[in-house]
């Protein structure tokens, strides 16, 4: 495999920072929230992984339509690549949403239309790399995997429509409706906007350091076919 | 302003959260680097075969040009 390039060392680096500088912002820049307290704090991290999570999770499915027209494999990484980062962040997501309910709603969880959709779109994308792990042929792993993901694509808009299609107690911040701007201060909108961006920059950081482990665990799959034939 | 209340104290879960959300992170990161550190070491040890292989069988090896008399 080739070493890492100088851009993706720096990009590394920036993704570090631009992490470092987003938890400043949330836990000391932005002010105290006078109703929720400070737990209200973690909505910048919620919304920021929120829409990392579902941006990969929209990605995975373009790469996957890409791979059923082309063929080619690289679209096949990327699609995975791209879910599997967007898992983990969907998954600190929810956890921070439910972390954030209990003081606010007195509950851990409850089947709300936003919880519960979010909850099945994470099962939905677990259950992906099980189908995955069930299939030995490369190409029909592949074409499963493209084809799993356009059919349950779906469930990513769904999940973010969900608190304006329904009835839900889930707080509407982005777009809430009758010409509202965003319901926070200036620092807390300093905070907020800073912290999508930076989870923007750490999600194409890792997508491009994950899609290097894919091309060698490509190779190594190769190598290993090769020595066994 | 006299008369308004203090936010409620709920720093313990605001700390909750950020420590739930680093240790994911750091995980996630540990785990990319194990798994290329697994992949390189089953990539040295599949050269490592393939290139004994072809040392192995007879005029396979590229630029290998010496002639192999059957054993008796």
């Amino acid at each position: 495999m080739p070493p890492k390039t100088t851009a993706l060392k720096i990009l590394d680096v920036f993704a570090v920072l631009l992490l470092g500088t987003a938890a400043y912002l949330a836990l000391v820049f932005a002010p105290t929230e006078a109703v929720m307290g400070d737990v209200q704090r973690v909505f910048y991290f919620h919304v920021a992984t929120a829409w990392v999570g579902m941006l990969g999770f929209m990605a995975a499915t373009i790469a996957g339509l890409l791979y059923l027209i082309t063929k080619n494999m690289k679209w096949d990484n990327i699609s995975m690549c791209s879910v599997e980062i967007s898992l983990v962040f969907f998954f600190i997501t929810i956890v921070l949403g439910s972390i954030w309910a209990r003081p606010i709603w007195n509950t851990w969880w409850t089947w709300d239309p936003r919880l519960t959709t979010a909850a099945i779109t994470e099962l939905i994308y677990v259950a992906y790399f099980m189908l995955r792990q069930a299939t030995e042929d490369p190409e029909r792993r592949a074409r499963n995997a493209a084809v799993y993901t356009l059919l349950f694509g779906p469930s990513v808009p769904i999940t973010f429509l969900a608190i304006r299609m329904y009835r839900t107690i889930h707080p509407v911040v982005v777009g809430a409706g009758q010409g509202e701007s965003l319901p926070l201060t200036a620092d807390m909108k300093t905070a907020f906007f800073f912290a999508l961006f930076a989870f923007t920059v750490i999600f194409v950081d890792l997508f491009l350091n994950r899609i290097r482990l894919g091309r060698l665990q490509e190779k190594v799959e190769q190598l290993r076919m090769n020595t066994m034939a | 302003m006299l008369f308004q209340e203090p936010p409620p104290d709920t720093s313990a879960y605001m700390v909750a959260g950020y420590v739930v959300a680093f240790s994911v992170m750091a995980i996630y990161l540990l785990s990319l680097v194990v798994r290329w550190r697994n992949l390189n070491r089953d990539l040295e040890t599949l050269e490592t075969l393939s290139r004994e292989e072809q040392s192995k069988r007879p005029g396979k090896a590229p630029g290998d040009s010496r002639k192999v008399t059957p054993k008796k």
